[in-house]
């Protein structure tokens, strides 16, 4: 190494004055970016109080005319300005737990398929189609729900069902009604199909963070594939599934369009899945528009209020189930 | 009693529980295929669908005629623009937002309490439902302000891209190697400094990605954009008049009982896809190309 | 505890006595004390770096050796719950005085790390990134002072055709000299490596220690090993911890060949750690 570079160390360090005034400047420049994201990190926080707030205010109007009413009547009148929304409560959590019947153990077939069955080369494609589902929007399922499955419930699958179902005991009431083709089930079917992707595909990430020696010990002593699937991975990640569940009946309930298309926007309360009805998100999108007086869009907003409640410790419940999990995988 | 008949006994039980285990595995790891059969089967359905009848209803006039009345032809040219306008200023108003959370969540809050409380709140915002953050901005400024408005989807469509960008700024920083910190920091360089010039640098791809998601959800949001931009016939590039945008188009067309609408919300939905689809491959691409540098 | 503290005074004083007349001490730490979230990493070390000279600090996996180095410039800062007590006199100056400026501190003070971490820009913006938050310079006098730290640090004559390439496609032994480059392109009076080659193959070991070697006549360095050949290869004085003490200090030859303390000489001849 040639000493014209070997400069004297220290030169700059021979300002300090320089150097203390530009360290003032750091000092302050790293308060006001601190305070910056730390403000951008609150906002965050304030917007989800603030939605909350906002529609318990605009449904104040509801809640203080109908009070307790607004949850346990049919009445939806626009006319006589009385409303009730059990009937939407009511589809949302019928529509949403037939969502949920069809697609847990679908995706559970699903995540499992994709971790211990599938050859290795078939995994990742797969994974990745199934989880293209999840990114298609939801008017699109709503679109092909009311021109292609629709027409194919009314014609096939209900004429089926009310033959022969409709006639048992005590689940025949479930299935009786015209094949409109419209209505709880088919909304119930879409939305299973909607939020499989998202269940699957959670389930498949917990699965694959269960350690290996802990499934080659299980199939050590002789188990199937199936044992160990059940035995070991699913108990392993117990709480993590059922966060993924829940993740996906956040989906379910919440859902607006799919939804829509399919349901019928029918205030009435009926036993049969056959038949229109109708759910929270559902009501607010038909409705919203034509809302010609305050208590009508206050009983909307209202509504949204009880919706966005629901969800909100629906998807709680989801998130700290699957912290559960990941906190056991940091220690 | 003797031994013999003992084991032989033992030897056939054995026999029949294994054989009755394997079939139920069998039959369980069918079932599973059967499952992954099953969800495809809908994806290609679905999407053979809107291909099928897009395409057919695919025309130039799509882009230079405006939505129009009941029973007569048009084009779609309001609502893409109307679209295209809301989906960029909500990216622009929620990104710069989301990015600086997400460095607080990041950089700024280890393991405070804070820091853990916003993390779960925008985790729920995530997957909250969108027609929750249509009638909350609704409230916030349709009402105030006596009309829907352009302005207003726009910012429901932000608070759909915020938690989103939030997100994956967070897990992208938290990526970054920690010696990457002290090597800048060492240097004497500000915090401040080391966040936006080098570890931003080394997040970016991921924070693309994170933007790019963003922008395929909020390009196919409708329920929110009921309450706020409502839907506007005609040309208008006015932030502060409602405004078309393609989703509500779609959703308005497919529900009424003209044939040549129906056709025009079909054309509208595989735009809708297309794009949607494309965005996602890119951002999966980005992703995957990170993975070979990194490894 | 007290005799083996006296004993390491008393190696430290005769230390000093022979050596001063060829070198001072650049750091001096007094009574130093760290805590990690209440735990005590380090219990009263007193010792001190010599200019223009290697120190080695050597020791067991969770000796607080790292520890120690970090607290030279204060890196240990950005994380919380972490506390540094006693003094750090670089100079006759208190480092740990919070009134010290830090960026005063680290320009003095440089830094490098165990695994290469180039900053994700050109080989060029990384020498220069540093520089440009010190000194406003012309584009003429940037290229020289990117020229130098690249010369100095042995790394020119293979990236000088690709000084706007990134930094990320080197190799994992060009992008450590990278980082020693970056670190000296500040002109620091002190530079501390930690544990520099742990992440390289043996040839690239071996150029980072003749660099190290090379360094020492312009900078103070102080090298975290978990090496003893590399210490006693390329180290002037050797200070061995154990259990978060400092055990015993020297120079680096009379410490490999008759060790004064029992631990020291256990280590050292690999019966433990």
């Amino acid at each position: 190494m040639s000493t014209e570079h070997a400069l004297p160390a220290g030169a700059i360090a021979q300002r300090p004055d320089a150097l203390a005034s530009r360290s003032q400047r750091d000092l302050s420049a790293d308060r006001a970016f601190r305070w910056l994201v730390t403000g951008a990190g609150i906002f965050v926080l304030v917007s989800l109080f603030a939605a909350a707030l906002s529609m318990l205010w605009g449904g104040r109007a509801a809640f203080s005319t109908f009070g307790i009413d607004f949850l346990t009547t049919t009445d939806w009148d626009a006319v006589g300005k009385k409303f009730g929304a059990l009937v939407p409560i009511y589809g949302t959590l019928v529509t949403a737990a037939i969502a949920m019947i069809i697609a847990v153990p679908v995706s559970f077939g699903i995540a499992l398929f994709l971790t211990e069955v599938a050859p290795p080369w078939l995994r990742t494609p797969v994974a990745s189609a199934i989880e293209l589902l999840a990114g298609i929007p939801s008017i699109i399922y709503g679109m092909w729900g009311l021109f292609v499955f629709v027409p194919v419930m009314s014609t096939t699958v209900i004429p089926f069902l009310t033959t022969h179902l409709g006639p048992l005991p005590i689940f025949g009431p479930l299935f009786q009604g015209p094949p409109l083709g419209i209505g709880m089930l088919t909304a119930g079917i879409v939305l299973a199909i909607m939020v499989i992707p998202f269940i699957s595909s959670v389930m498949r990430e917990v699965f694959l963070t269960v350690p290996t020696r802990l499934k080659e010990s299980a199939y050590a002593l002789g188990s199937t594939t199936w044992e160990v699937a059940w035995n070991v991975v699913l108990p392993y990640t117990r709480s993590a599934v059922i966060g993924g569940i829940f993740l996906g009946l956040g989906r379910a309930l919440g859902e607006t369009m799919a939804v829509t298309f399919v349901l019928g926007n029918a205030h009435h309360l009926t036993a049969s899945l056959l038949m229109p009805g109708n759910s929270i998100a559902a009501t607010i999108a038909n409705e919203f528009s034509e809302a010609d007086s305050d208590i009508y869009v206050s009983s909307l907003i209202a509504l949204g209020f009880l919706l966005f409640i629901v969800t909100f410790v629906v998807l709680a419940i989801a998130k700290l189930m699957l912290m559960r999990l990941s906190r056991r995988e940091g220690n | 009693m003797s031994a013999v008949p003992n084991a032989a006994a033992k030897a056939a039980v054995a026999e029949s529980l294994y054989r009755r285990r394997r079939l139920m595995n069998h039959l369980a790891l069918g079932l599973a295929s059967a499952a992954t059969l099953f969800g495809l089967f809908w994806l290609v359905w679905i999407l053979w669908t809107t291909l099928l009848n897009g395409i057919s209803a695919l025309a130039p006039s799509l882009f230079y005629e405006m939505t129009p009345p009941p029973g007569e032809t048009g084009g779609l040219a309001n609502a893409f623009f109307g679209s295209i306008v809301m989906s960029l200023l909500a990216i622009a108003m929620g990104t710069p937002i989301g990015i600086l959370a997400g460095t607080f969540l990041a950089e700024y809050s280890r393991r405070s309490w804070l820091g853990e409380t916003i993390r779960f709140i925008n985790d729920i915002l995530l997957s909250a439902p969108s027609i929750v953050l249509g009638l909350f901005v609704y409230t916030l400024l349709v009402k105030p302000m006596g009309h829907f408005s352009g302005f207003a989807g726009a910012v429901t469509l932000a608070f759909i891209v915020l938690p989103v960008v939030v997100r994956t700024t967070d897990e992208m920083l938290k990526l970054v190697p920690s010696q990457m910190r002290e090597a800048a920091l060492s240097l004497g360089i500000p915090q401040w400094k080391v966040t936006v010039q080098v570890l931003y640098r080394s997040a970016l791809p991921g924070i693309v990605t994170g933007v790019l998601l963003a922008l395929a959800r909020i390009s196919g949001e409708t329920a929110p954009l009921l309450f706020t931009a409502l839907n506007n016939q005609f040309w208008s590039h006015d932030l502060a008049a409602p405004m078309a945008s393609v989703p509500v188009v779609v959703f308005q067309y497919a529900m009424s009982p003209y044939d040549s609408w129906h056709s025009l919300a079909w054309a509208g939905a595989f735009m809708v896809t297309v794009f949607v689809l494309a965005i996602s491959l890119i951002a999966r691409a980005i992703v995957a190309r990170r993975k070979v540098a990194n490894d | 505890m007290t005799n083996l503290n006296l004993a390491v005074a008393t190696s430290l004083n005769v230390t000093t006595a022979t050596q001063s007349q060829t070198s001072s001490a650049k750091i001096v730490a007094r009574n130093l004390n760290f805590y990690y979230d209440g735990y005590h990493a380090l219990k009263n070390i007193n010792m001190e770096i010599p200019e223009k000279r290697v120190t080695a600090i050597i020791g067991p996996s969770g000796c607080g050796k790292s520890t120690l180095l970090r607290i030279f410039n204060r890196i240990y800062s950005i994380y919380p719950k972490l506390e540094a007590k006693g003094e750090v006199l670089l100079e006759g100056e208190n480092i740990l005085d919070a009134r010290y400026p830090l960026n005063r501190l680290r320009s003095k003070v440089g830094m490098v790390f165990q695994k290469p971490v180039p900053f994700p820009m050109s080989i060029y913006d990384n020498i220069a990134y540093g520089i440009k938050h010190y000194e406003k310079l012309s584009r003429a006098d940037m290229d020289v002072r990117v020229e130098q730290a690249l010369v100095q640090a042995a790394i020119w004559d293979e990236v000088k055709d690709k000084l706007k390439g990134s930094a990320l496609g080197l190799s994992g032994g060009q992008q450590q000299r990278l980082c020693i480059a970056r670190a000296i392109a500040l002109r620091p009076e002190v530079i501390l490596f930690d544990e520099p080659t742990s992440a390289l193959d043996p040839i690239a070991t071996v150029k980072i220690e003749q660099l190290v070697e090379e360094l020492k006549k312009d900078f103070t360095i102080a090298i975290v090993t978990h090496n003893m050949q590399q210490a006693a290869r390329c180290s002037d004085y050797t200070a061995f911890m154990y259990l978060g003490e400092l055990i015993e200090f020297g120079e680096t030859e009379t410490m490999f060949t008759r060790p004064s303390n029992s631990q020291t000489e256990a280590y050292i001849t690999g019966r433990f750690g």
